[in-house]
C-alpha cells in the first residue's frame, strides 16, 4: 500500500491579509529569501504534514477578486478554477471582513470546498471588533477558523479543518441569486459548454463568458482543451444583445454580477461583526496624520532613511574590520597549509590568492552592512510603512506618468534588482509596469550598496568621528536620493517617448500599522540576508575568483591577460575619468556586482602582495597608490549607480517582458546615463583643475 | 436628491455616499472589488503631502486614489450622519 496522495490546497486572500504569516507558519518554511512587499508574485509552494496526510499548500498571490484585473489576479484565478485543488483556504482580515468576504463568496461560486481562515484576529480585539465566527459558518455554510497568525493561534484547528474538507466529496459551489435576466442568459447558456470541463462550475463559468472575463476562454482551451463551439459563440452574443436591449450593457452586466456578491458580503458582514471601533481616534490614522502630512511627510521619509543608513555605517565599520583581520589570519594559514601540501605551488595561490580572497572579500564587505541595513528596512516594512512612502511620493511618479506603486517596487529593487522586477507586477498597467522594469537598476542592490558605502567610507572621511559618519550618511542618503531621481527622470523619459502615454488609475492600499514582531523580524532578516550574501559569496565570487586569477597569472609574451585587458580598456576608462581595470572590473562583475571591487583588487595587486590585510584604510592606500583621486571615487559610486543591471536581473527582465529588445533597452539605459555623467564630471573637473 | 459631486472634493474628516461610478475597464473592476459600489460610505481621511492624492476610509480599510481618478466617483452627502468638523 502506498502513500495516501497529497492534498493540494491553494491559499488565496486579498493582500495584507497576512496569508505570508498562515504559509510560513502552516508549513514551517520560509517562502522567500526577503521580505519585502508583493513578494508572493508567482504561487509559493510548500508542504506540511498533518495526522499522517501530506499537504501541498499553494500560495496565490494577494488578490481582491477572481475576475483578474491584473497578471498576479490571474494567477490566482486560474489555479483556483483549473489547478484542482482539493480545498481552497481563504484568508481574510478580521479588521475588514466585509470587503475580504467577497472574495470568499467567488472562491465558493468555483468550489464548495473553501475554509474561511479570519486571520489578525488579535488586531481585531485591540479594535474592540468582534466577529461571531461560528454564526459566520453557518450562514457560508463552509469550517470558519479564527487565527491570530503571528501568535500561532488557531493554527492546530485550521491544519483540521483544511484536511476535513480536503477529504470532504466534492461539495457544490454556493449559487447566488443574480438578477432574473442574467440567470435566464446563463440556462440558455448551459448546455451548449463544451463538456469535457473540470474545474470550475457550469454557472460560473457561464456567467464569466457572458462577462467576457480577461483569458477565460484562452485558459479553457489551455488547461481542458476544449474550445468554444460556434452555436455556444453565437448564443453569446445573441445573449450579450439580448440583455443590453434590455438595459444591461457590459459595464452594467458587469457591475449587476459584482454588485450581488458584494452586497452579500456586505449583509453577512453586517450580521457577525460587532464594533464598537471609532476610526476617527484609532492610533493608524493619528500616526498617519504625522508620517503624510503635507509638512513633514517627505522631510521624516528621508530623515529615517538617512538615520539607517547612518547606523548601517556606524555600525557595519567594526565588524568588517574584524572580519577583514580574522579572514587576513586564515588567510596566512590557508597559504602555510598549502605549502605543506604536495600539491604544484599554483594550486595553492589558485586557492589563496584567487578563490579565497575573492569570497572574503565579499563576506567582509557585503555583509556587515547587510546584516544591519536590511533587519531595520524590514522592521519598517513589517510596521507597514512603505505604503506610505508610495502615498507620499505619488505626485512625483504621477507626473512622470507612472504608477505610485513603482515606489514600492523601488524599495524592493534596493534588497536585489532581480526581486524588485519581478515585483513591478503589482503593477496594472502594462505600460508602466515596463517603466518600473525598466528603470529598477538604478537604484543601489544588495550587491552594489556596500560598495557604494565602502567608496564613500574612503574618499568622503572627516577627521571628527561623528561628523564624519553623519557626513557619510548624508552622502549615502543623497546617492540613494540621486538614484530616485533618476528613475523618475527616466520614467518620464520613457513616458514621453517610446512608452508615450498617461498615467492610468489605480489603487494604493494603506493597511493598518502592525507592531513589528521586532525579534523575529530580525533574526529571520538577518539569517535571510547572511544566506543571501554567503551564497552569492560561493556561487559568483568563487568562480569569479578563479577567473581573475587565470587572468592575472596566464601570460601572453610579457604581460598577463588581466594588463593586457586593462591596457586595451585604459583609453576608454581615461575618457570617463576612472582607468581601464575599473571598467573592466564592471563588465567582469556582470555576473555578479558583488565582485567588482575583489576584482579591481586582484588587478592592482597582481603584481605584489597584499601584506597589510586590515580592510578599508589598506583598500584606501591601495586605491591611491594606484592613481585615484576624488574623481575617480566620484565617477565610480556613478558607474555603480548607473551601469548594466546584473545578469540574473536582466534574466529576468526578459522573463517578464518576453522581449529581447525590453531587455536590451533595459541593459542600455542606465550603462548610456553612467557614461554620460562620467563624462560630464570629467569633462568638469578638467576645465577648472 | 442632492446633487452629485467627485470624490476629491470631499474635505478631510468628512463622510459621503457613493452613488455613481463613470470610469470603465479595469479601474471600474477593481474599485467594485474594493467594495466601492453604489450606496457605499466613504470617507475621506488624509490627503498626500504633495496634494495629488488622498486616502479614503471605504469598508474599514484605507485607500489612496488620486484626485485624476477620484473625479470618476460621484458622491452624495451623506445626510444620515452628523457631519464630523474638520479638525485640521
Amino acid at each position: 500500500m502506498g502513500e495516501p496522495r497529497q492534498l493540494v490546497i491553494a491559499l488565496a486572500g486579498n493582500p495584507n491579509v497576512g496569508k505570508s504569516t498562515i504559509f510560513n507558519a502552516l508549513t514551517g518554511m520560509h517562502q522567500h529569501t526577503g521580505n519585502w512587499p508583493g513578494k508572493t508574485v508567482s504561487g509559493a509552494r510548500g508542504r506540511y504534514r498533518y495526522k499522517g496526510r501530506e499537504h501541498l499548500l499553494v500560495d496565490l498571490p494577494g488578490t481582491y477578486s477572481l475576475s483578474p484585473s491584473s497578471a498576479e489576479e490571474e494567477v490566482a484565478r486560474d489555479f483556483i478554477c483549473f489547478g484542482k485543488p482539493d480545498a481552497v483556504l481563504c484568508v481574510a482580515d478580521a479588521t475588514c471582513l466585509s470587503r475580504n468576504l467577497h472574495l470568499t463568496l467567488q472562491a465558493l461560486e468555483v468550489t464548495g470546498n473553501v475554509v474561511l481562515c479570519v486571520n489578525l484576529l488579535d488586531e481585531a480585539e485591540k479594535k474592540k471588533i468582534r466577529i461571531d465566527l461560528k454564526r459566520l459558518s453557518q450562514l457560508l455554510g463552509i469550517p470558519v477558523i479564527g487565527t491570530s497568525a503571528r501568535s500561532g493561534e488557531g493554527l492546530e484547528e485550521l491544519k483540521g479543518a483544511v484536511m476535513q474538507t480536503a477529504l470532504a466529496k466534492r461539495k457544490p459551489p454556493c449559487s447566488f441569486s443574480y438578477p432574473k435576466e442574467i440567470e435566464r442568459s446563463v440556462e440558455t447558456l448551459l448546455p451548449l459548454l463544451p463538456t469535457g470541463i473540470t474545474g470550475p462550475d457550469p454557472r460560473f463559468l457561464a456567467r464569466k463568458l457572458l462577462d467576457r472575463e480577461r483569458g477565460m476562454a484562452e485558459k479553457l482551451k489551455e488547461s481542458c482543451g476544449v474550445s468554444l463551439s460556434d452555436p455556444l459563440l453565437q448564443s453569446l452574443d445573441a445573449e450579450r444583445e439580448r440583455l443590453q436591449g434590455i438595459g444591461f450593457d457590459a459595464i452594467t452586466l458587469r457591475d449587476s454580477m459584482v454588485q450581488v456578491l458584494v452586497d452579500k458580503a456586505e449583509e453577512i458582514g453586517r450580521q457577525v461583526v460587532g464594533t464598537e471601533y471609532d476610526p476617527h481616534t484609532g492610533i493608524d490614522r493619528k500616526i498617519d496624520r504625522i508620517v503624510t502630512s503635507r509638512r513633514f511627510g517627505i522631510p521624516l521619509m528621508l530623515l529615517l532613511l538617512g538615520c539607517i543608513l547612518w547606523l548601517t555605517i556606524v555600525g557595519a565599520n567594526y565588524p568588517s574590520a574584524w572580519l577583514s583581520t580574522l579572514f587576513g589570519y586564515g588567510q596566512e594559514a590557508l597559504a602555510a597549509l598549502f605549502a605543506k601540501l604536495p600539491l604544484p605551488a599554483w594550486v595553492g595561490s589558485l586557492i589563496c590568492g584567487g578563490v579565497y580572497r575573492t569570497v572574503t572579500w565579499v563576506v567582509s564587505v557585503m555583509l556587515p552592512p547587510m546584516l544591519i541595513f536590511f533587519p531595520l528596512f524590514t522592521l519598517l516594512e513589517d510596521f507597514g510603512y512603505l505604503p506610505r512612502i508610495a502615498f507620499n511620493l505619488d505626485k512625483y511618479f504621477c507626473k512622470a506618468a507612472a504608477c505610485g506603486k513603482q515606489a514600492l517596487t523601488i524599495c524592493m529593487g534596493l534588497g536585489c534588482n532581480a526581486v524588485g522586477v519581478s515585483g513591478c507586477r503589482i503593477i496594472d498597467s502594462p505600460r508602466e509596469r515596463l517603466i518600473a522594469i525598466l528603470t529598477n537598476a538604478m537604484v543601489p542592490c544588495n550587491g552594489r550598496f556596500p560598495t557604494v558605502i565602502a567608496i564613500i567610507t574612503m574618499f568622503f572621511t572627516a577627521s571628527l568621528p561623528l561628523v564624519g559618519s553623519v557626513t557619510q550618511a548624508l552622502l549615502l542618503t543623497l546617492v540613494i536620493v540621486a538614484g530616485v531621481l533618476m528613475t523618475l527622470g527616466c520614467s518620464k523619459l520613457l513616458s514621453k517617448t517610446i512608452l508615450k502615454g498617461v498615467p492610468s488609475a489605480f489603487t494604493l492600499e494603506l493597511p493598518p500599522y502592525r507592531k513589528p514582531q521586532i525579534g523575529r523580524v530580525i533574526v529571520r532578516s538577518v539569517l535571510d540576508r547572511a544566506l543571501f550574501v554567503l551564497g552569492r559569496a560561493v556561487t559568483a565570487a568563487a568562480p569569479a575568483g578563479v577567473l581573475i586569477w587565470c587572468m592575472a597569472n596566464l601570460s601572453v609574451g610579457t604581460e598577463s591577460l588581466l594588463t593586457i585587458c586593462g591596457n586595451a580598456l585604459e583609453p576608454f576608462g581615461a575618457l570617463l575619468g576612472v582607468d581601464g581595470y575599473i571598467i573592466l572590473a564592471f563588465l567582469l562583475g556582470f555576473p555578479a556586482n558583488e565582485i567588482v571591487i575583489p576584482v579591481l583588487l586582484m588587478a592592482y595587486l597582481q603584481t605584489g602582495q597584499l601584506t597589510d590585510y586590515s580592510g578599508l584604510p589598506a583598500l584606501h592606500e591601495l586605491l591611491v597608490a594606484n592613481g585615484w583621486t576624488m574623481l575617480t571615487a566620484v565617477n565610480v559610486l556613478i558607474l555603480c549607480l548607473f551601469h548594466f543591471p546584473c545578469a540574473t536581473t536582466c534574466l529576468t527582465i526578459r522573463k517578464e517582458t518576453g522581449s529581447l529588445k525590453w531587455t536590451a533597452i533595459a541593459f542600455l539605459l542606465p550603462t548610456v546615463i553612467g557614461i554620460l555623467l562620467c563624462l560630464t564630471t570629467t569633462g568638469i573637473s578638467h576645465m577648472f583643475l | 436628491m442632492p446633487a452629485l459631486v467627485p470624490l476629491h472634493s470631499l474635505a478631510v474628516g468628512q463622510s459621503a455616499v457613493v452613488k455613481r461610478l463613470t470610469c470603465a475597464g479595469v479601474m471600474r473592476r477593481r474599485l467594485m472589488d474594493l467594495g466601492l459600489i453604489n450606496g457605499t460610505r466613504i470617507e475621506s481621511v488624509q490627503r498626500s503631502p504633495s496634494g495629488a492624492m488622498a486616502a479614503y476610509q471605504i469598508r474599514g480599510a484605507v485607500l489612496a486614489i488620486r484626485d485624476q481618478d477620484a473625479k470618476d466617483i460621484l458622491i452624495a452627502a451623506d445626510h444620515n450622519e452628523a457631519v464630523c468638523p474638520t479638525t485640521e
